[in-house]
């Protein structure tokens, strides 16, 4: 690994690291979609920046374009008050149209702009070592690492500064603005948080893969934990490792950087959507089997107490009349038969003590409207549950 | 060029007509698909599909390694379902919400689309090249056989609409109801994606990936502020599309350098901030002045009530009394004692203005009853 490499590594990681934190932010207060409206629609902003700056890392572009960003939100924000449109019609109306000022605007100036539109998507990590920081004539490394680096220390130093204010603004905005937190202010905070970010991290890592350093590493934190501190912290650990791990595919396949931290990210999610312990999708889809049988064996007992008559009680019977296929029945029946619900005598069944005892709770259960009484009873029910 | 000639050049120049034709039916599709999408919540899902169909076009090419648009856009139909019934199945099956369904899939499935891309770029096969035009769009490479395939998606769209048009429109506004009715909400539903889907696919090759979602949201939105009815909003969606191709293909047509796709979009973007202001009965405009005719209205009746309660002190109702006396009410503007003159409730003899008959009566009644005759 020689120093470049490091370099490029360096810079995705704090780059992974300042979009996680506001991502995480934009997640729980459900506005993921601004991220990819700011990020399209500071475009103009970059280009009239560039125009008057020649340099894509100067603060002044950073400024301008981060500017531009904070419009987009009031414009969104303008178009929803008035009652017109939907929320989402308005983040969808107004970034496509600045989106395509800009590229209308590189287009025009084609032959006296640096930059064109792939790498306005794209960005071009590859190419950020080349752009070194002279202090005093001394090369101190590339300008894009000073760049995002000193977000990330402003975008830290406030997330510890107000990290009280916009946790409770995140999950209890009525009590945060009775309490004297206006939430205008850490709104904006957040959404300029956002902006400079964006703009920031877009020369490195291009339009698209701000969104998704921002919003994937924070989607799959949620699945795993909802606990704020924990979210922010796996957040960074999966934005990191995606940075890094991205990279090195890159390297391998020899394809965009951005492209491929992207589709790490991707993997990521994926993973963890199919196997997070309590919300992946494997552990639901089992949870909801496992309701379902016992739903089945609720009914099932409850028509046996209901029925004392040889023929209602026979197996054959039964399959026809709960209408179950043979499989279900045939598991429900051995669940009951395991849980020592019911006997088996010449294929008649009957309850037994213990499922006579539990049927009659499981009616209890059923009429019950108290929730306090059901808190009790629910722990009985779910013996089945491993 | 001046317009009669550039009329002439579209019939005649087969390109330019080729063009032209095209960008107005993509226009009149995605503006008839649109509405549904505005009308169900489902305006950023345009925007998220459109990113989704990237990777399926990178995947088709490398598959069958030919550039051929129609095999491109099976690829872009697929993954964009995938993408579609991904986010589906993310917000109906974990606690995350649509927003950071749409964000995610969108942004992983482009960013893996460019990674394809990329990878692509780096192949020996010369028949690459181009490939990246979908990003933006190109619409100087639509041919005929485009357009045609258009006109026929178009047209089986337009079909599948107007037979299952009541389906359609109960599930829209009231999807509770449609099912308690027993239709199967799920296959109407999808069969809604599937061509919302299908518009967007289209479009990709013209517009591009990143500004799809315009075209289909933008003509929509204007034509919501319009009318009430689904079936104007459609028809005027479409309108809208159909003549923001027309224009956006003709304006970058004009100049150089000016590429298709942002123009159209937009033009649309115009389309829609004029319906906004302009609309009559939501728009922001005539909503202004209604508001400013409110407030002149409550100000002329406050001078009203002001005149009586002086006027209820003397015996004689129409006593003069001078204009300075209203000078330290707030409500009184040289405007307003003119309009109520107008309205014959006041008298004015030079500096001194008087109650009629008629004006006092109705500053009686003014607050005791609903008057029906409410200027």
């Amino acid at each position: 690994m020689n120093s470049a490499q490091l370099e490029i590594q360096l810079i995705a990681s704090l780059v992974a690291i300042a979009c996680a934190i506001p991502g995480t932010f934009l997640v729980l207060r459900k506005m993921a979609m601004i991220s990819d409206a700011i990020s399209h629609a500071i475009l103009p902003g970059i280009v009239v920046g560039f125009f008057i700056t020649q340099d894509l890392n100067s603060p002044l572009l950073i400024l301008l374009a981060a500017l531009t960003g904070i419009i987009t939100v009031v414009l969104v924000e303008y178009i929803q008050k008035t009652g017109l449109v939907k929320e989402d019609t308005a983040i969808g109306l107004v970034f496509p149209a600045l989106f395509s000022i800009g590229v209308i605007l590189i287009a025009k100036n084609a032959n006296d702009v640096h930059l064109d539109v792939d790498a306005v998507l794209l960005g071009e990590l590859a190419f950020a070592p080349f752009d070194r920081l002279l202090f005093n004539g001394i090369d101190i490394g590339p300008k894009s690492l000073w760049v995002v680096g000193l977000i990330l220390l402003v975008t830290v130093s406030l997330l510890i500064l107000f990290f009280k204010e916009l946790k409770l603004s995140t999950f209890d905005e009525g009590l945060s603005a009775s309490l004297g937190f206006s939430p205008a202010i850490i709104h904006y905070g957040l959404m300029s948080v956002s902006s400079v970010t964006t703009v920031g991290a877009f020369d490195a890592v291009g339009a698209i893969l701000v969104v998704a350093l921002m919003i994937s590493p924070a989607a799959s934190a949620y699945l795993l934990t909802t606990d704020l501190k924990k979210m922010l912290g796996l957040a960074i650990s999966f934005g990191v490792f995606s940075a890094v791990f991205g990279y090195w595919v890159a390297h391998w396949l020899d394809a965009s950087i951005a492209g491929s931290i992207t589709t790490v990210l991707g993997l990521v999610f994926l993973l963890v959507y199919l196997f997070a312990p309590t919300k992946g999708i494997i552990a639901v889809m089992y949870r909801e089997r496992q309701q379902q049988i016992e739903v089945s064996l609720l009914t099932f007992l409850l028509h046996l107490k209901n029925h004392d008559e040889l023929e209602e009680r026979h197996v054959n019977h039964l399959y026809e009349h709960i209408n179950w296929q043979k499989v279900r029945a045939k598991s429900v029946l051995d669940l009951a038969q395991k849980n020592n619900m019911i006997r088996l005598d010449k294929n008649i069944v009957s309850l037994t003590e213990k499922g006579d005892q539990f049927t009659s709770k499981a009616i209890d259960y059923i009429m019950t409207n108290e929730d306090a009484q059901i808190e009790d009873m629910k722990a009985d029910f779910f013996l089945f549950r491993g | 060029m001046d317009i009669t000639t550039y009329i002439e050049l579209v019939f005649s120049d087969y390109t330019l007509r080729t063009i032209t034709l095209g960008t107005a039916i993509l226009g009149a599709i995605t503006g008839m698909l649109g509405s549904f999408a505005v009308l169900r919540k489902q305006s950023l899902l345009g925007d998220a599909i459109s990113h989704a169909a990237l990777p399926g076009i990178a995947i088709a090419f490398l598959i069958t390694g030919a550039k051929d648009s129609n095999t491109l856009l099976i690829g872009a139909l697929v993954s964009g379902l995938v993408g579609t019934f991904w986010i589906k199945n993310i917000v109906t099956k974990t606690h995350l919400k649509s927003d950071t369904a749409l964000g995610l899939i969108l942004s992983v499935f482009f960013g893996f689309g460019m990674l394809l891309l990329t990878f692509i770029q780096k192949q020996p096969n010369a028949n690459q090249a181009g490939l990246d035009k979908y990003l933006f769009g190109q619409a100087a490479t639509l041919v005929e056989s485009d357009v045609w395939m258009m006109a026929i998606i178009t047209g089986v769209c337009l079909l599948v609409m107007l037979t299952f048009w009541k389906e359609f429109k109960i599930l829209l506004f009231d999807a509770d109801y449609t099912k308690t009715l027993g239709f199967n909400t799920r296959i109407i539903d999808i069969l809604i994606t599937v061509f919302i889907v299908l518009a967007i696919v289209l479009g990709l090759q013209t517009v591009g990936v990143v500004l799809m979602s315009a075209m289909l949201l933008a003509p929509a939105a204007a034509a919501r502020q319009w009318t009430n009815s689904l079936s104007k909003m459609v028809v005027l969606a479409a309108v809208f599309g159909a003549f923001s191709g027309v224009f956006g293909t003709a304006i970058s047509a004009s100049q150089n350098n000016l590429s298709t796709g942002p123009v159209i979009v937009l033009v649309a973007s115009v389309f829609v901030a004029f319906s906004f202001i302009f609309s009559p009965s939501r728009g922001l405009l005539f909503k202004q002045i209604r508001v400013i005719k409110n407030r002149r209205d409550l100000e002329l009746h406050k001078t009203l009530a002001f005149m009586y309660h002086i006027a209820e002190t003397h015996e004689n109702i129409s006593h003069p009394h001078t204009v300075k006396l209203l000078n330290n009410f707030q409500g009184y503007t040289k405007s307003t004692l003119q309009k109520l003159v107008d309205k014959d409730y006041v008298k004015l003899n030079g500096n001194m203005w008087s109650l009629t008959p008629t004006g006092f009566e109705t500053a009686a009644n003014l607050y005791t009853k609903q008057s029906t005759n409410d200027e």
